[in-house]
């Protein structure tokens, strides 16, 4: 391999080894991006917010530690504990409606009907709109005086009452409307994906045993599907703790803090309330969310397979 | 049941029964694709016939109902009239900044990564994989734990508030899944081909250029679309690396339709959307297959 490199003269290479750090040099320097971006922004970034949390930093960071004063403050800040619990809320129904529309969608795509790439079409177009169109077209329809209760109690449902984005409790679950509409067609292309990979025989075998359609998904298919689900899984969660753009489009918290946010309490006292403390020390805890969902996943699925 | 079939598929060579396509199972099954098609179609016909309505139409009638009469002024005034707090010069501003953003970040971020999961992929040199280990996991560190130390370098580097350090912000994080994708990509391209070329005294540039490029067009059209779509529809990064003068598409639409002072005008707020959505539905609808395929290289290994 050494030898090959047109980098440095043949002849020094045979008396001795070139010193490592000029080895591969162009491959080096062009990976300089990649590394500053990882050791910087990725490592350097995260530690630095995790340190400066720990501060009682306001409007400028400095480091004049506190311990552990801006957690206690911020687990006892009504803001951030409704933020939690919608968190929470939006994130379990989240997870159970994007995997069971995308599934069905996917299963129903995959009985090989006509016009299936018009359906698929229609089901991922939402996909590549922004949270903010997302936001901002519900939020006119689910508007309580023009939009689609106005229609239905002018059908002659004079009682009828739908107004999420007005009422505390039940606002999150506008907000889930908007977010299904937007994100379940990705999760479908991926279990459609993973349908395609399994083979047509185990539909025969399953046929020939006269197991039925919907038992032979539920029983045989669905556990085939492990990876895929776990990919869908990882990638829903991730984008449930992002959730950011959709409720400031859609609510901007309100009604009150009612539909408040982790995401937004860190932008709210960072930049708009000048506490960086406390933005630092929520922030903190998102990345302590994430790794507890991120490391039971990579331990099973790359620690296993190297023991393996 | 079990029995029947399995004795009549012994019996006899009578053939699978023919399926009608009206069966009761097929009228279920396209009556859901349909019911669940108008979900999903329901807002964006709603977004158009409202941009086309007048405000009096929109006050007195149904937003499900087609508008009487056709006006395109709500699209004229969205893209050239509307106000954000003081400035009426409409979205034409946040959509040219917006294109401002895009061209520089998505050249920038598709050279880096490129090139990078090109060393990746071929040149490995000691420490590559820790870096690139490095980066696939910051792919999924909340960015709310590194916007300020972004704010800090950006500021130190005289770029806070300017489109080129918005830039330099898609750059960084569009890099781990775009290494990923070129990298998956090179290493697909067979190694005796690179390794042809250096017997041939070709040297990390000139494979890359000469070989590699002119044979990952596909990889590079998908890296763009996710881009495009990307960079376009972000908002976070540009609600606080920018300022109002230089405010995206996105974060210029969330202000005029959300802002509280004067009178909802719901025909203009819906072209502004349209137009907001426009770019990324037309790379949607062109791209097709490659935009799933993207999605695809995006997902699946991320």
């Amino acid at each position: 391999m050494a030898d090959l490199s047109s980098y440095e003269p043949r002849g020094s290479k045979r008396a001795k080894r070139p010193v490592s750090l000029f080895r591969n040099l162009s491959a080096k320097i062009a990976s300089i991006p990649m590394i500053l971006t990882a050791l910087v922004v990725f490592v350097g970034g995260t530690a630095w917010t995790v340190v400066h949390s720990f501060t009682s930093s306001k409007l400028l960071p400095k480091l004049n530690f506190v311990g552990l004063d801006q957690y206690e403050r911020l687990w006892t800040t009504r803001r951030w504990l409704v933020s939690i619990e919608n968190l929470a809320l939006y994130g379990i129904l989240s997870l159970v409606f994007t995997l069971v529309i995308g599934f069905t969608l996917a299963a129903l795509l995959d009985r090989k009907i006509r016009g299936e790439n018009i359906f698929r079409t229609i089901f991922l177009y939402p996909f590549a709109l922004s949270f903010i169109v997302t936001g901002l077209a519900w939020q006119w329809i689910l508007n309580p005086d023009l939009g689609m209760q106005h229609v239905v109690r002018g059908l002659g449902w004079e009682s009828f009452t739908f107004n999420p984005l007005n009422d505390p409790d039940i606002v999150i679950y506008g907000i889930l409307i908007a977010g299904l509409w937007q994100g379940t067609g990705l999760i479908m292309v991926i279990m459609l994906a993973g349908l395609r990979g399994i083979d047509e025989d185990i539909w025969k075998a399953a046929r020939v045993d006269g197991i039925g359609t919907i038992k032979t998904y539920i029983v045989v298919i669905i556990p085939m599907m492990r990876p895929v689900f776990v990919t869908a899984l990882v990638l829903i969660m991730s984008g449930i703790i992002k959730l950011y753009d959709l409720v400031v489009a859609l609510t901007n918290g309100g009604p009150g803090i009612a539909s408040e946010v982790p995401a937004k309490y860190v932008i709210q006292y960072m930049f708009r309330a000048q506490n960086l403390g406390q933005g630092f020390a929520a922030s903190t805890m998102m990345l302590v969310s994430v790794a507890i969902i991120l490391i039971p996943w990579a331990y099973l699925e790359f620690g296993g397979r190297k023991r393996g | 049941m079990v029995d029947l079939t399995s004795s009549r598929y012994v019996e006899g060579p009578r053939g699978p029964k023919p399926r009608r396509s009206f069966s009761r199972a097929n009228i279920f099954l396209y009556g859901t694709l349909i019911v669940v098609s108008v979900y999903y179609l329901l807002p964006l016909y709603v977004m158009v016939v409202t941009s086309l309505k007048g405000m009096p139409e929109i006050r007195t009638g149904n937003i499900f109902s087609p508008p009487l009469e056709i006006t395109f002024q709500p699209w004229v005034k969205a893209w050239a009239q509307a106000c954000t707090g003081i400035n009426c010069d409409g979205l034409s501003r946040g959509f040219w900044n917006s294109v401002k953003i895009l061209i520089p970040s998505i050249v920038l971020s598709i050279a880096v990564a490129s090139v990078n999961g090109y060393a990746l992929a071929r040149w490995k040199f000691k420490g590559s994989e820790v870096f690139f280990t490095i980066l696939i996991v910051g792919a999924f560190i909340p960015y709310q734990t590194m916007l300020y130390p972004l704010v800090i370098i950006l500021r130190e580097i005289g770029l806070m508030g300017d489109l080129s350090g918005l830039v330099l912000v898609h750059t960084i994080f569009g890099m781990p899944i775009l290494t990923l994708l070129f990298r998956n990509y090179f290493a697909s391209i067979p190694e005796d081909l690179h390794k042809a070329a250096r017997v041939d005294g070709a040297g990390f540039w000139s494979i890359y250029f000469r070989i590699m490029l002119p044979m990952s067009l596909p990889i590079f059209v998908v890296a763009i679309i996710l881009q495009v779509t990307g960079i376009w529809n972000d908002f976070l990064f540009g609600v606080i690396y920018t300022k109002p003068e230089t405010y995206p598409m996105t974060v210029q639409l969330n202000n005029i339709v959300n802002s509280v002072q004067g009178v909802k005008e719901y025909n203009v707020n819906m072209a502004a959307t349209l137009l907001t959505g426009l770019v990324p539905l037309v790379i949607y609808f062109v791209s097709g297959k490659l935009f799933v395929r993207g999605i695809a290289a995006g997902a699946v290994k991320g």
